[in-house]
Order: C-alpha cells, then sequence, then structure tokens
C-alpha cells in the first residue's frame, strides 16, 4: 500500500511536482500515466526516497518516507529509470548483490534468485556477464535484482520503454503475476494502452497535478468518451508528449 | 557493517576482472615508477664513474707553443687532440665538451716570468661536459701552482709566502647524506603509485557508476549512503594500498643492486624502512583516495573524472619541488601537514636519520585527520540528490 499526500517538488524555478496525492492498493496495478515532462518520475524518485519533497508525505505500508527512508525502501522493489547493471558481473551476481544489500541471508537468496529467474525465463542468460545483453535482458535482470527480497510493493518507472513486442507482453504477464500474488504494483508509463490493458486503477498526471484517479470504466463515463485515448486527450487538454 | 563488506567485496571482485585496472594496479604503478629510478641512477652513477677513471680527450689549439704544459697534461692521463676549425662553434654545437687554446705568446710570457694565459672553451649550461671541464681545470691549475713552488724556491723564497690562507675542507656529510639529494624524488614516486593505484576505482565507483546508470538502483537499497561511501572507500584505497606496498618492496629489491657504495654512499633500503614508510604512506592512501573520490563525484561522466584527476595528480608534486628548489631545514610543523610530511620522513628513513616516535605519530594523525576530514565532505556530497541521478 502506497500512499502519497499533497507532494511538491520544484528545481530552482521549475516545479516538477505540485500537488500530487494518491493511493495505489495491494493486489491491484496502478498506473502513472503522463505525457512526458508532467513529472511522473519525480513523483516516482520521491516514493523510493532518492529525492526528499518539499513538501508533502509518502506512506508506504504505514511507514513514513520521511522518517525511515531506509524501511519504506525494504518494502518496496524499484525498477528504475535508470537501469545500468555491473557488466563484469554475471546476471546471477548482480542479483545476489543487491539481495546482500537488502540483508537476506545466503539460502534465501539463491532461492529467491531461482525463481525469480524462472519466473522471467532467463535461466539461458543467468550466469552469463551483463556485458552485451539486450535491453530486453538488461531489464529482466533489473527487475530480478529489485525483487529479490520479495517486497510487497513494486514501482516500475516506464517498464516497457526500449522492449520489443515479445518482451512487452512478457513484461505484462509478469505485472499481473505481481499483482494475483497481492502486491502493490505502482508503474508509469505514457502508453496508453499499455495502461488501459494493465491497469485497475489510472492516476493522470499533468505539468506536475494529478488531474484524473479512477478506474478505467469510470474515467471513460466521466469525460463521455468511447476511447481511453480520446479520454486521455480531453483530461489533459493536449495531445502533447502522447503516444499510442 | 555487513552492508559496507557487501559494497567493499563486490568492487574489489568487480575491478579484479577488469584487466586494465588490475594491470594498473598491480604492474605499471607500482613497478615502473621505482625500476625507471633505479635505471636512471645505475646510469647517471656508472657514468660519472666512468668518467673518473678513463682518459680524457682534450682538443687543444696551439699545443706547439707550450710543450711542457702538453706534457705535464699526458702525465695526467689526458689525451691530446687536434682542435676543430672553430673551437667556439665546436663547444657551442655539443661537437665537442671544451677545447684548450693557447696563444702563441704564451711562450714569450712564461719565459719573461709573466702569467702566461691559456683559453679554456666550454659551455657551463652543459652538465654533461662539467666533469671534465673541472678535471682539466684542476690539472691546469696543479700545474701552475706547482711551477710557480718551484719559481719561489729557485729565488730562494719559502713556496708558502704566496699561500698565506690554506682551506682544509672537512665535509660533514656522511655516507648517507650524500645520497639523499638523489633520492629526494624518491617519496614522490610511491605518493605517485598510491594515486594510480586508486584512481581507476575512484572514477569506476562514483562517476563511472552514474554514468553506467547503475548509481541510482543502487541506492533505492535499504543501506545508508554513507555505508556505501565507506565500502567504496575501502576498496579504493586497498587497491592503492597494494599498489603502494608493491612500489615499496620492489624499490626495496632494486636498491640492493643500485651501485651506492662505488660512491661511497649508504642506503638504508631494507626492512626497516619499508616498514617505516609503509606506515607513514597509510594515512596518506587513504587521504588520496577519499581526495579522488571527491574529486569523482563531482563529475558528471567517466571522463570529467579523468579530467580532474589528471590535475589533482598535480598536487603531491607540490611540497617536493618546494622542498627541493628550497631545501629548508627540517622541523617538526612540517610532520604536521599531509604531503610534506611524508616527503620529509621517508627521505629521512632513506638516510638512516632518525624520525622521533612523536613526529612518526604526528605525520600520522595529521594526515588522518585530513582523510577524516575530507571523507565527511564527501559524505555531504554522497547525501545530496543531485549525486543519483544520471541524466
Amino acid at each position: 500500500m502506497i500512499e502519497v499526500r499533497d507532494l511538491h517538488k520544484s528545481f530552482g524555478a521549475v516545479k516538477a511536482v505540485d500537488g500530487v496525492s494518491f493511493a495505489a492498493r495491494d493486489g491491484e496495478i496502478t498506473g502513472l500515466l503522463g505525457p512526458n515532462g508532467a513529472g511522473k518520475t519525480t513523483t516516482l524518485r520521491m516514493l523510493y526516497t532518492l529525492m526528499r519533497p518539499d513538501t508533502g508525505a509518502v506512506r508506504v505500508d504505514g511507514i513514513d518516507a520521511a522518517a525511515d527512508p531506509l524501511g519504506v525502501r525494504r518494502r518496496l522493489g524499484v525498477l528504475p529509470d535508470a537501469r545500468g547493471l555491473y557488466k563484469r558481473l554475471s546476471a546471477r551476481e548482480n542479483i545476489d548483490y543487491f539481495g546482500r544489500l537488502q540483508g537476506l541471508d545466503a539460502a534465501t537468496r539463491r532461492r529467491r534468485a531461482d525463481e525469480l529467474i524462472e519466473a522471467l525465463e532467463m535461466a539461458d542468460i543467468a550466469e552469463r556477464r551483463t556485458e552485451g545483453f539486450s535491453q530486453g535482458q538488461r531489464v529482466k535482470t533489473a527487475i530480478a535484482r529489485a525483487l529479490i527480497h520479495d517486497p510487497k510493493n513494486v514501482i516500475l518507472d516506464e517498464p516497457t520503454n526500449g522492449l520489443d513486442v515479445m518482451a512487452t507482453r512478457a513484461m505484462r504477464t509478469f505485472m499481473r503475476r505481481l499483482k494475483d500474488e497481492g502486491r502493490c504494483v505502482l508503474f508509469s508509463s505514457h502508453i496508453m494502452q499499455e495502461v488501459a490493458a494493465l491497469c485497475d486503477r489510472i492516476v493522470v498526471i499533468a505539468r506536475g497535478r494529478v488531474v484524473a484517479d479512477e478506474s478505467p470504466a469510470q474515467l471513460l463515463a466521466q469525460t463521455g468518451q468511447a476511447t481511453l485515448e480520446d479520454a486521455f486527450v480531453s483530461i489533459i487538454g493536449s495531445e502533447e508528449g502522447l503516444a499510442a | 557493517m555487513k552492508s559496507l563488506f557487501t559494497v567493499f567485496w563486490k568492487e574489489i571482485r568487480e575491478n579484479l576482472r577488469d584487466r586494465r585496472t588490475v594491470m594498473n594496479t598491480l604492474l605499471t604503478g607500482p613497478l615502473f615508477a621505482p625500476l625507471v629510478f633505479v635505471l636512471i641512477i645505475n646510469t647517471a652513477v656508472t657514468r660519472e664513474l666512468d668518467k673518473a677513471e678513463l682518459p680524457l680527450d682534450v682538443p687543444v689549439v696551439g699545443a706547439e707553443y707550450a710543450p711542457n704544459l702538453i706534457a705535464a697534461l699526458k702525465q695526467q692521463n689526458l689525451r691530446i687532440k687536434d682542435a676543430p676549425a672553430d673551437p667556439e662553434r665546436a663547444v657551442r654545437e655539443q661537437d665537442a665538451d671544451l677545447v684548450l687554446r693557447i696563444p702563441k705568446d704564451y711562450a714569450e710570457a712564461w719565459r719573461k716570468g709573466e702569467s702566461a694565459q691559456v683559453e679554456l672553451i666550454f659551455d657551463a649550461s652543459q652538465r654533461d661536459a662539467q666533469g671534465s671541464v673541472s678535471r682539466l681545470q684542476r690539472v691546469l691549475d696543479a700545474y701552475g701552482q706547482r711551477t710557480g713552488a718551484l719559481r719561489m724556491i729557485a729565488r730562494g723564497l719559502a713556496p708558502d709566502l704566496t699561500r698565506p690562507l690554506v682551506v682544509a675542507a672537512r665535509d660533514q656529510s656522511t655516507a648517507q647524506n650524500r645520497s639523499s639529494t638523489l633520492f629526494g624524488m624518491l617519496p614522490y614516486f610511491f605518493i605517485l603509485g598510491g594515486f594510480i593505484g586508486g584512481m581507476a576505482l575512484a572514477i569506476d565507483t562514483t562517476a563511472g557508476e552514474r554514468e553506467r546508470q547503475s548509481l541510482e538502483p543502487l541506492l533505492v537499497n535499504p543501506v545508508s549512503r554513507g555505508r556505501i561511501l565507506a565500502g567504496k572507500l575501502a576498496a579504493t584505497s586497498l587497491f592503492a594500498f597494494v599498489t603502494v606496498l608493491l612500489s615499496i618492496v620492489a624499490f626495496s629489491i632494486a636498491g640492493q643492486f643500485l651501485p651506492t657504495e662505488k660512491l661511497g654512499m649508504a642506503l638504508d633500503i631494507g626492512v626497516r624502512f619499508a616498514a617505516l614508510t609503509l606506515f607513514v604512506m597509510l594515512p596518506l592512501v587513504l587521504l588520496l583516495a577519499t581526495l579522488q573520490t571527491l574529486a569523482a563525484a563531482f563529475a558528471k561522466s567517466f571522463r570529467e573524472a579523468q579530467t580532474y584527476l589528471s590535475l589533482l595528480m598535480f598536487v603531491p608534486v607540490i611540497p617536493t619541488l618546494m622542498l627541493s628548489v628550497f631545501p629548508i631545514k627540517t622541523q617538526t610543523w612540517m610532520y604536521a601537514v599531509p604531503l610534506m610530511s611524508q616527503q620529509v620522513a621517508i627521505t629521512r628513513f632513506l638516510r638512516g636519520d632518525t624520525v622521533t616516535a612523536q613526529q612518526l605519530g604526528l605525520c600520522f594523525v595529521c594526515t588522518a585527520v585530513a582523510a577524516l576530514i575530507v571523507y565527511l565532505i564527501t559524505a555531504r556530497i554522497y547525501d545530496s540528490e543531485r549525486l543519483a541521478i544520471s541524466a
């Protein structure tokens, strides 16, 4: 369960996030939808405590991010916008490193890594050094290491960015699986179809503000549009930065 | 503490897999500088010795005007050669180290008992020729004085009459002391070794990690940034320390082959020298590793970090240069200045001079405190939001 209340963040004169509030519930996929530059990544960075909000509060499973950032990070599995791997380590070693940093014992690390390698269908690349990995292989490794500690809450920043069709499908299947396991899944995207296909709840952000927080059906009803794409355009008031 | 070791071991393991880093740390850094140093010293010393023993070629203009002088020169193991057509030009263009010119009126002046002049043509800026020039000068002076004494005796005067003052030189330098001027550069090589050894990791663990976009995912783990920094610093320091250690060992072994005894020098290169040098270098290695990491933390990219660190490499030269240009007496305050204290202490270890326990302690503590201060500054930089953002 991730709760966000009235987040504000400015860089100099630019208000990147200007009053964002929403909640992402357990057992649901929540999509953070918005055009490029709307403040999605900055919002997520404040969620996983990389940045401190100017004002506002973040609570993860009831823990306040400002008071106990390490506690919050322990409950989060994060695939950030930056997903660089250590190229001189194998995929499994990359995953294991994060397991150690999460404080897991050797047996747990081994078991969890095997589970994730199987779930992400990456057994063929697990023992290879990550230098020369394809974009899809890199994302799989990055997700596996982010989830090594079996977190209840999962944050994915544009998870399908740069993936081909097959890899995107696999990613969606995997996200549904996370939801079915009862986790709280929060992901950002600027791709309408993706959000429509996956989300139980859509939070639309534009110019640093939440402009809608509904289920897909409610969003259609509210705007009186036939498709989500039209609904999205009518909500943010322009077609700027929108990809189908 | 466990997470600190996790970061430490991962950085060690990852960098040991990088052949270039390993080569720099274990081979180039520690071996190159001391070996080149020993080679240069060896060549220089051997050449000086050769020159003193070998016959010296002296081109002479007008040798026919002074047969006695020429005979005396030949006795002193000098070989008389025909002079080039234009002696001044030959010396300027380094075709000849020196030329002796005996003017036509030499014989006339000599016979009358007046001061007969000979010209010694040389180039004082040619260090290489200095030994030959001063050797010829000594031979000429001795010939002049001997002839002068004979003339005094012939007139029934005591030769001492013209020498009211005799200077007896009493050189107080010990054999170790004399060699120290040659070895003033040595501490810099050790310091440089530490610098080279830590460089790859300092860049890789901060600027490199940011450029590869792996810093943000790393910082999302439930480990404080101070711990992550400490683990990275420990890895960087270990690499630098290994380089310095190998560097000292390499020099201690290579130093045994220096022909120092031929020059009447004695160097105290042994276990004691190695241990003491390692002791004063230990906090400096930490300081350098932290400084390098700090500089790399400001850089946006690998390349930028390399530029900063290359500039930083000139900092350790400053005390070395200062001490060789202004050879001031070693004073206790110097042991409180990082870099300078290592310079001073290592030079004294080499000469076999005593460094008191108090001075050693001062050197260690002050450098360690400097390292701690730089660490705290670096930790602040690490805590800034800006650090993690790659793009």
